[in-house]
């Protein structure tokens, strides 16, 4: 400990070098820390997907309605037992910035469909009785301070004007990876105030079915019922649904691990290379340590440590970063990631990462000071 | 192993037969051949000799950061031959004081830690730490600029902080490789007074490399190194 001193001055006096080295970890394990998080929320996503749900949409694209007609089709399948359906809403709350999940869903099928959505009697019945009235999830309750009873007015932008939604129930999620950031309020509210041409259309259908094993055959069974319609559906189930959604940011995202693997492997060798690079310079001081009776280990350790604590100091401010932001402006990426959140797990990782561009970078340097040989590197240049 | 202050050497220096060469790609530069030496406690050595002639090759070999190539080498009641690097390591900071040419203090510490870094090796305290780093630098004539960096420091200060570096933890031998060849005529002289009474009032056992004639006379003997053999 009483070594530290002597580490920390030369830290101190090179102010630069070591602000420097620390940013670059830093960059690096924040970068580390968004991509690994990228992944946990895309595959929190699938774990809360429930395989007895099925997603039926337009087979063209998701943003062609069907229509409501649909519904009681639907339920005479056989395996179906439950119908409901919602229509991706889309607005915002005050300003372009709050954006989060609004859906105007079937409201007396939701509870049924997703049991995941936990609301006392009380307040759900309440809800299915008022036109108007909403549920929000306790994060996205948090986050913007709303109260029970208040009138929270989202702007639409698929189906334009100011919608007020009276607030008469906070729903909890019942596991961890499903989220609690989203609004949902009756359709018919949406529905009733369309013109002529836009009532009646249905986003998508969700199918409860008894078993995972009728998927597959109900699946095909509604599909093949509209394949010669006008509009024609696409039915998978929930997982298989966002696995295809998540596919498509999967594909950016492996992308972007290996640019991010590539950034943070360069930011370690230029680690490295500066470490070298310092301690080389030092060769004389190392020299007139152990003159002094500083032993190899011990010049060693004082090297290595010197590593490290660049690394730890980058490692806790990357991490420390990417948790707080993160969380403080509840990023979302407009919705893609409703549940972007840095896990304490990978803040370890991260961390551990650090640890091991510390070790790294101090290791070549080190071993080359404990093995330096006093005499000769005392030795003014020939 | 020995404690090497009281078992009974006569002397605090041997030398038998030491050999020193160095090997530059194909050949083998002899340097040292056949040292022989004896050295008494509380003795001041200088050593001269023409540039090249292995002086300061000598002087590590004492001061046991260089091996020989051949022969041995007694100090401080060590065969400095048969210890490992770590407890070679640990006879250093227990027994020499180095002083060099360029004084050698760490640019990023301030006079305090320089002085304070052989203590570091020690099990002292931070308070009795600061005790003696504050005698040595009392020692040299520098109370008051424990605070100073070396580049805020004179020539000369910057030796007289890398001596009581070499004399705060107290040890049997100190050995100085040209201590005044950077120093003008006036900071050479204060340099040399100081050694004098290192070696007077605290018994310090002195080797010191010189070019300079005045210097050596400041000694009690003087030996000339030439074509690898000493003599007096
Ligand atoms: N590490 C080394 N490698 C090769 N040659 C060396 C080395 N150290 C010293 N020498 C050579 O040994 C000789 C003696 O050097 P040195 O002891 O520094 O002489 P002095 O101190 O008397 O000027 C010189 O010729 C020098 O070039
Ligand atoms: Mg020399």
């Amino acid at each position: 400990m009483k070594h530290l001193g002597y580490v920390l001055s030369h830290l101190w006096h090179s102010k630069r070098r070591t602000f420097l080295t620390v940013s670059s970890i830093a960059v690096a394990l924040f970068l580390f820390c968004t991509l690994r998080t990228v992944m946990t929320s895309l595959d929190a996503g699938l774990r809360a997907s429930d395989d007895t749900r099925l997603v039926v949409r337009h087979a063209a694209s998701l943003v062609f309605p069907l229509p409501l007609a649909y519904r009681d089709r639907l339920a005479q399948v056989p395996g179906v037992v439950q119908v409901g359906y919602g229509n991706w809403f889309g607005g915002y709350y005050q300003e372009k910035k709050n954006q989060f999940t609004q859906f105007a869903v079937d409201a007396p099928t939701l509870f049924d469909l997703y049991p995941e959505i936990v609301l006392g009697p009380a307040e759900r019945e309440v809800f299915l009785r008022e036109r108007t009235a909403c549920i929000a999830g306790q994060a996205l309750v948090d986050k913007y301070g709303w109260r029970m009873g208040d009138v929270i007015p989202i702007t639409g932008t698929i189906y334009p004007g100011e919608w007020p939604l009276t607030l008469r129930g906070i729903y909890r999620a019942s596991t961890p990876d499903a989220n609690e950031d989203a609004i949902f309020f009756h359709w018919e509210l949406v529905n009733e105030a369309m013109p002529e041409g836009r009532k009646n259309l249905v986003g998508i259908y969700w199918l409860k079915v008894s078993s995972p094993s009728d998927a597959p055959r109900v699946s095909a069974a509604v599909d093949a019922i509209y394949e010669n319609s006008p509009q024609p559906t696409k039915t998978e189930t929930e997982k298989a649904f966002q696995a295809g959604f998540i596919q498509m940011i999967g594909n950016v995202s492996f992308l972007l691990s290996i640019l991010g693997s590539a950034i943070i492997f360069a930011i370690l060798l230029v680690t490295v290379n500066t470490m070298m690079m310092a301690a080389r310079e030092r060769t004389t001081e190392i020299a007139v340590l152990k003159t002094l009776g500083f032993s190899d280990g011990l010049v060693l350790r004082l090297v290595a440590t010197e590593a490290m604590l660049l690394s730890i100091a980058g490692g806790v401010i990357g991490c420390g970063l990417a948790f707080g932001i993160f969380r403080k402006v509840n990023f979302t990426a407009g919705g893609m990631f409703p549940n972007f959140r840095v896990l304490p797990e990978t803040v370890g990782l991260g961390l551990l990462l650090a640890l091991m561009m510390g070790l790294l970078s101090g290791l070549a340097p080190a071993i080359g000071a404990a093995r330096l040989p006093i005499a000769s590197s005392l030795r003014k240049v020939a | 192993m020995t404690d090497g202050r009281g078992n009974g050497d006569a002397y605090l220096i041997s030398l038998r037969d030491v050999h020193k060469e160095y090997r530059r790609d194909a050949f083998v530069v002899p340097v040292l051949a056949g040292i022989e030496l004896d050295v008494a406690p509380g003795e001041f050595l200088a050593l001269m000799g023409p540039s090249g002639s292995g002086k300061s090759t000598l002087l590590n070999l004492i001061g046991g950061i260089d091996h020989p190539t051949k022969g041995e080498i007694r100090v401080a009641g060590e065969s400095l031959g048969t210890l490992s690097p770590s407890r070679l390591a640990a006879w250093r900071a227990r027994h020499v004081g180095f002083i060099f040419q360029l004084y050698n203090l760490i640019p990023v510490l301030t006079a305090f830690r320089n002085v304070e870094l052989p203590l570091l090796l020690t099990r002292l305290g931070a308070a009795e730490r600061r005790k003696r780093v504050e005698l040595a630098l009392g020692l040299v004539g520098l109370e008051g600029r424990e605070g100073h960096y070396p580049r805020q420091l004179s020539g000369g200060e910057e030796q007289r902080v890398a001596i009581a570096r070499a004399v705060v933890a107290d040890p049997t031998l100190l050995v100085a490789d040209e201590p005044t060849g950077d120093l003008d005529s006036k900071n050479a002289e204060e340099i040399l007074v100081l050694l004098q009474r290192l070696n007077q009032e605290l018994k310090k056992t002195i080797l010191m490399v010189t070019h300079d004639p005045h210097a050596a006379e400041r000694a009690h003997k003087i030996l000339y190194l030439d074509k690898g053999v000493l003599r007096s």
